[in-house]
């Protein structure tokens, strides 16, 4: 029997400022705290008093990393607030503007964030040094999920053409054309990325999950569906409130998501991946296959592969709303406000974000509500590294804080977007050994 | 020639070690340091001529101070923020902020105009749990900043322009005029004659090569006033169109409400 602290003070290679401390005294009592020190910035707040037209760029300031996100989810909500529905085209090219989203994040994450820790590295600089071909890789995809971003959106950090009701300006064909040479490069490198991530070693660990993601009748999840579990969840979006809360707790500013019925669950691409599998095209099913996940795993380590399979969709995925895009007449559907509520809930690269306002007949913001991924994760995170840690505690201090750290960022937290932030600590108090008991 | 056509390879001069690079965060968004993570051509050259030693977003290893040049990030909102950036400031060399919330405290700053517990009290349910100060305020409040980068988000151009002046010992080369000049460059119809969208762009500064003109959107901002802006003729422009007082204030109060400039402009229009 021991006790033993592990403490992180400023959690590397995530987005946003969190720590960790895990405490374990004896064999029995683990004491883990995902602290997010992230300063709070009250995004809900200020958007009081904001005109309707202001929020996508508004909350796309939430996160650099993700802005698309908070734009998708926002004009979504408020479009349902005002009764309108944008299809066709817009639709499509909103679909495509969050294909060049999840392609830059998860290229981010996989390579620069996630794959040092399988193959012992600092940082992607060093891995650089023993794996240039791969970075050089990972910097060329990544940039093409920027690109996307940028054609459509004017810029890849807070895009400019957004709007509620469409966009600004649309593309004209031959602009996204320009893009296709390189998307068709992308859906080989994202196979060879596959079958990188499925080669790495993975510790042994599986917990019986909640996983929550959107579903819809016909596509793999982006901008809409149903909310959906592998444990009864199936809802509307506009019934959130009713199943989910969110609990403040001492240690973190940013707000623990809960389901009231169930507890803790899990968001993300390993969660759309477990209920959507059948959903994804026959090329990503089959890297996934012979990647050795199958059409699901409970092992969050996993999630990097899982992320490379959505790369690799979301390749696919884009170059078929290109060969069929048509630009339509007009850049976005007339809108007129009314007073009402909207929500809605789509999937930035880290799992469901949800947005809910109220808005009064000028369309100005009365209240608003924002749920990101990352709070909904929180919970789990805890769980998972408290169990995690009892059967590692043989371990080095330093292998097991690593591994601690590996097993936070696994879900690719993004602390900034959570207080609308990161620092794990790991303390190591003092090896205290009680009847010579080890372990 | 515009920022965002401006290429120039990296080049330094020879020394015998790589100078230290720091990247520090506070109170943000992370899109300001993802911009570096973002120049994917030029990442790599970058690290030839630099030591990232402290950049936490992308690497475990953090060198010990002190630091040939500091990027700082984020707006000051917390008790333990403004004691740490002067840390901060005295293990660096040169100190360089990055975007608007480092150089004019962000679209945080908003609580600036309110009463910042009646924030705390409409996002958390225990707002004792909540340490944050009243007012979010630039860096350049609180320690001497050797440079300021603007933009929400930065320009990467411009920030790859930042670090090659500081490795070759020179001014960098951002322009302080206003985002028309950009605009006259592109041949873009000018929206404020042409009775198009309201539109910033004359008193804001350059960097974006005009991105939301050429988007059809009018300018709203992103890089802060741009040396001696007239707002209030501005103003008094778009009041004679029939734009009110509260159009006018939430113009102004984005994501560089709190530069003076602005922040005077949208108090005169508040009632």
């Amino acid at each position: 029997m021991k006790n033993k602290t592990i403490k992180v003070d400023y959690l590397a290679r995530v987005e946003g400022e969190g720590g960790l401390l895990v405490k374990v005294s004896g064999n029995k009592d683990i004491d883990v705290k995902f602290n997010i020190f992230e300063p709070p910035r009250f995004f809900e707040a200020f958007l009081r008093g904001r005109h309707y037209s202001e929020v996508p760029d508004i909350t796309a300031r939430i996160c650099g990393i993700c802005p698309v996100a908070y734009q998708m989810s926002s004009v979504h909500a408020i479009e349902r607030a005002f009764g309108v529905s944008v299809d066709g085209q817009l639709r499509a090219l909103r679909r495509l503007i969050y294909c060049g989203e999840w392609i830059e994040s998860h290229a981010l994450h996989i390579f620069m964030l996630h794959a040092p820790d399988f193959l012992g590295y600092a940082d992607a600089i060093q891995m650089a040094k023993d794996h240039g071909p791969v970075v050089q890789m990972a910097l060329k995809i990544k940039k093409i999920g920027n690109d996307i971003v940028n054609l459509i959106g004017g810029r890849e950090i807070h895009p400019i053409n957004v709007r509620v009701g469409g966009f600004y300006k649309l593309p004209v064909k031959h602009e996204l054309e320009s893009l296709v040479e390189r998307l068709k490069w992308g859906m080989d490198s994202a196979i060879q990325t596959v079958k990188f991530t499925g080669k790495l070693s993975f510790p042994d660990f599986e917990r019986p999950y909640e996983y929550v993601a959107l579903r819809h009748e016909q596509e793999y999840p982006m901008n809409e569906g149903r909310l959906f579990s592998n444990k009864g969840l199936d809802i509307e979006v506009n019934e959130y409130d009713n199943h989910f809360m969110e609990e403040h707790v001492s240690h973190s500013n940013a707000l623990h998501s809960i389901l009231k019925e169930r507890g803790a669950y899990f968001v993300g691409p390993l969660a759309r991946y477990n209920l959507n599998f059948d959903k994804l095209t026959p090329a990503a099913q089959d890297a996934a296959k012979s990647a050795g996940i199958g059409k699901g795993t409970n092992n969050p380590f996993k999630s990097i592969i899982v992320r490379s399979v959505e790369m690799l969709y979301a390749f696919e995925e884009a170059l078929r709303i290109i060969q069929e895009y048509e630009r339509p007449e007009k850049a976005a559907v007339d809108i007129q406000p009314q007073l009402g509520s909207g929500y809605s809930c789509t999937e930035a690269p880290r799992g469901i974000l949800y947005h809910r306002y109220r808005l009064d007949e000028r369309g100005i913001i009365l209240d608003a509500k924002i749920v990101p991924p990352t709070s909904q994760n929180q919970k789990t995170i805890e769980q998972d590294l408290r169990e995690f840690v009892p059967p590692r505690l043989h371990l080095s201090q330093e292998k097991l804080t690593w591994q601690c750290e590996q097993a936070v960022r696994n879900y690719d937290p993004c602390i900034s977007c959570a207080t609308h932030f990161l620092k794990l600590e790991i303390e190591h108090e003092p090896h205290r050994e009680i009847h010579g008991a080890i372990g | 020639m515009s920022p965002k056509k401006t290429k120039v390879p990296i080049t330094a001069a020879k020394k015998q070690r790589k100078p230290k690079l720091a990247i520090w965060k506070f109170s943000s968004c992370d899109g300001c340091q993802l911009s570096l993570l973002d120049c994917e051509e030029e990442l790599l050259a970058i690290t030839e001529h630099m030591e990232v030693a402290n950049f936490p977003e992308a690497s475990r290893n953090i060198a010990k101070g002190p630091y040939d040049l500091s990027l700082v990030e984020g707006s000051i909102t917390t008790p333990h923020d403004a004691e740490r950036i002067h840390q901060v400031r005295r293990q660096s060399k040169v100190l360089m902020t990055i975007g608007a919330c480092a150089t004019a405290g962000g679209i945080q700053a908003l609580r600036n105009f309110k009463d910042v517990k009646q924030f705390i009290a409409a996002v958390y349910t225990n707002p004792k749990y909540i340490e944050t100060l009243n007012k979010s305020t630039p860096i350049a409040d609180h320690v001497f900043v050797d440079f300021e980068l603007r933009g929400c988000p930065i320009n990467k151009h411009q920030l790859v322009e930042v670090i090659n002046a500081y490795l070759n010992g020179r001014k960098p080369n951002t322009p302080a005029y206003a985002v028309c000049l950009e605009c006259k460059r592109r041949f873009i119809t000018c929206g404020l004659v042409a009775h198009g969208p309201t539109c910033l762009g004359p008193v804001t500064q350059a960097g974006c090569n005009a991105l939301c003109p050429s988007y059809s959107r009018g300018c709203f901002g992103c890089y802060g006033p741009k040396e001696t802006p007239n707002t209030s003729a501005l103003s008094t422009y778009w009041s004679s169109l029939g734009m009110k007082d509260d159009e006018l204030m939430r113009l102004f109060r984005g994501f560089n409400a709190y530069a003076e400039a602005f922040r005077k402009e949208s108090e005169a229009h508040e009632k």
